[in-house]
């Protein structure tokens, strides 16, 4: 080993390190910021120890590639709007798996082509990163689709599905041991490409739209294990280390959103949850039998500019409205008039983990305002009015009530012990799942109808008169 | 042990175990910008691709890098980027 050699293994334990104590640092508020920083600056020393590498023989490509690379990153980056983050993250995640997919198809192509004998284990790395990295591509681009509206969010089921997929497994491992058996077959080998990219979009397409967190998690999760798959494939640690990492903080989200819902991520990845099959009927005839109560936003702004305590409760409309500084704004006039704001953030309201809490610290929102389910649940019953802003099925009683109910056993936030429950909602459509919310027709719940961001804009003008 | 597939497993199970510890705990409020920082040291892919670029074997594997490149790179600039964006609004 030469002495380049050998610093360039030194530099890579070094940006693993950063990666590992970025990753420490990113846990904590307070050093979350430089704990992104010291990751990057981890990334930047691994780039540039690569480049000093004696494989490499020409650099005009790869600098273009890098400069092309980072102004679209950068551009993208700098441009999105928050209420977009869902699909950025989701985006993100699916060219990270590109990479290591062309990674390993690249490696095949060059044994191949060099001739060089085909060992298993290089094989079976290879494989593998194709089959992580192609389903991380085409799943993220189907959740980038769903997310931004392009393809239906309910999810999409069709006759046979299961065995469909099956079919494409056995397809991919019978396809695996043909070029096991003759690797100079390259069609088969890009027919292995092909049912891993195809994989990938039957894996997200019947999945809904209010399981998203999870699903990006789990993207997360794969992104990772596809960059580890693309260190075993080329030999270098440092990818199987930051992959391993990255796989890991993924599964952990993925694990907290499952719980959040109460479900098995299996049951997530193949119940097709909240598709018209679940009684939707039943559930619209029982609605209507029943009636509610509405308030106007005048009556509404004197309810909460005169109450001690305010518990406000995001949930995926106000990202749709993009009403999270209209929220701000309220809760600004009510602190005015000596009232008590709080947030309470369901783990899973929104399109991703964390979702509701980067729409609100964009909006400047302090973040000791926003309290988590287990510690604001046990206030609401000294809370003079809950307020619902587009948030469904993560406030819904049934979870707690109705062993009949689909979300049945799945945490909530319990605005319904509070002492008055105010919902801002469009209409009286069962949400994404297609379950119907028991608490719109409480006497305590008034409902309030229209979109987010207007509504909320009369109640800051009501209140303003106070 | 110097069979380089079981060398790398055992790294990879260490670095996991490492990750799981490392990471465990962290608020809801800190989820996005944890997955989006994560995401972009999963772009660490590029390390790779730029290998497979530069060394120029085939025509092939010199385009197959070059686009490699192109996406890991988007991936960890645009991650690291819009991660430093997100929590630079984190305030007390």
């Amino acid at each position: 080993m030469d002495w380049l050699t050998r610093i360039e293994e030194l530099s890579y334990l070094g940006a693993a390190a950063l990666f590992i104590l970025g990753l420490k640092k990113l846990g904590s508020p307070a050093t979350a910021r430089q704990g992104n920083r010291l990751a990057a600056l981890g990334m930047l020393i691994a780039i540039v120890v690569t480049l000093l590498d004696r494989q490499i023989i020409s650099y005009t490509g790869i600098l273009a590639a890098i400069g092309l690379g980072s102004v679209i990153g950068a551009i993208a980056a700098y441009k999105v709007a928050m209420t977009a983050m869902p699909q950025m993250v989701g985006l993100l995640n699916g060219l990270g798996g590109a990479a290591s997919a062309l990674v390993g198809i690249g490696e095949f192509c060059r044994i191949v082509a060099v001739g060089e004998p085909l060992t298993p284990s290089t094989l079976i790395t290879i494989i593998l990163g194709v089959l992580i990295g192609g389903v991380t591509l085409t799943g993220s681009l189907v959740a980038f689709g769903k997310l931004q509206g392009l393809i239906s969010g309910t999810p999409i089921i069709f006759p046979l599905q299961q065995a469909i997929n099956l079919g494409l497994l056995v397809a991919f491992l019978v396809a695996s041991g043909w070029v096991w058996l003759d690797p100079s077959q390259l069609p088969i080998f890009w027919g292995l490409v092909a049912i891993a990219s195809i994989l990938g979009v039957l894996f997200v397409l019947p999945i809904g739209g209010a399981d998203m967190p999870v699903v990006i998690s789990l993207l997360n999760s794969l992104s990772g294990l596809a960059a580890s798959a693309a260190g075993f494939i080329v030999g270098n640690s440092m990818l199987i280390i930051a992959g391993a990492l990255v796989g890991a903080s993924g599964l952990i989200l993925t694990q907290i959103m499952c719980k959040a819902m109460n479900r098995s991520l299996a049951n997530v990845l193949f119940g097709g949850f909240g598709s018209a099959t679940t009684g939707n009927a039943e559930m619209t005839a029982h609605a209507t039998a029943k009636s509610v109560h509405t308030i106007d936003p005048e009556e509404s702004a004197m309810m909460l500019g005169y109450a001690k305590s305010v518990v406000i409760v995001p949930g995926y409309g106000m990202a749709v409205a993009q009403a999270q500084h209209s929220v701000k704004e309220l809760a600004d006039q009510l602190e005015r008039l000596g009232v008590d704001v709080k947030y309470a953030i369901h783990p899973v309201a929104g399109r991703m983990p964390g979702h509701m809490n980067v729409l609100l610290a964009e909006a400047n929102v302090p973040y000791p305002q926003l309290k988590d389910m287990e510690d604001i649940n046990p206030e609401f019953e000294n809370v003079d009015v809950a307020l619902v802003i587009g948030a469904n099925d993560v406030v819904n009683p049934a979870a707690r009530t109705n062993p009949g109910s689909p979300i049945y056993g799945m945490p909530i936030l319990d605005v319904d012990r509070a002492r008055h429950t105010i919902v801002i909602k469009r209409s009286l459509n069962p949400g994404f799942a297609g379950i119907d919310n028991e608490l719109f027709y409480k006497d305590k719940t008034l409902m309030l109808f229209g979109n987010a961001k207007e509504v909320l804009n009369q109640l800051i003008a009501e209140v303003k008169h106070l | 042990m110097t069979d380089p597939l079981l060398v790398g497993l055992v790294i990879f199970v260490l670095a996991s175990f490492i990750g799981f510890e490392v990471i465990n705990k962290v608020p809801p409020t800190l989820h996005t910008p944890l997955m989006s920082g994560s995401n972009a040291i999963s772009g660490i892919a590029v390390i790779g691709a730029l290998l497979m670029a530069g060394s120029g074997h085939t025509t092939l594997t010199v385009v197959l890098g070059f686009i490699a490149t192109v996406l890991a790179t988007i991936n960890v600039v645009g991650g690291f980027l819009v991660t430093d964006r997100m929590l630079q609004m984190f305030k007390r």
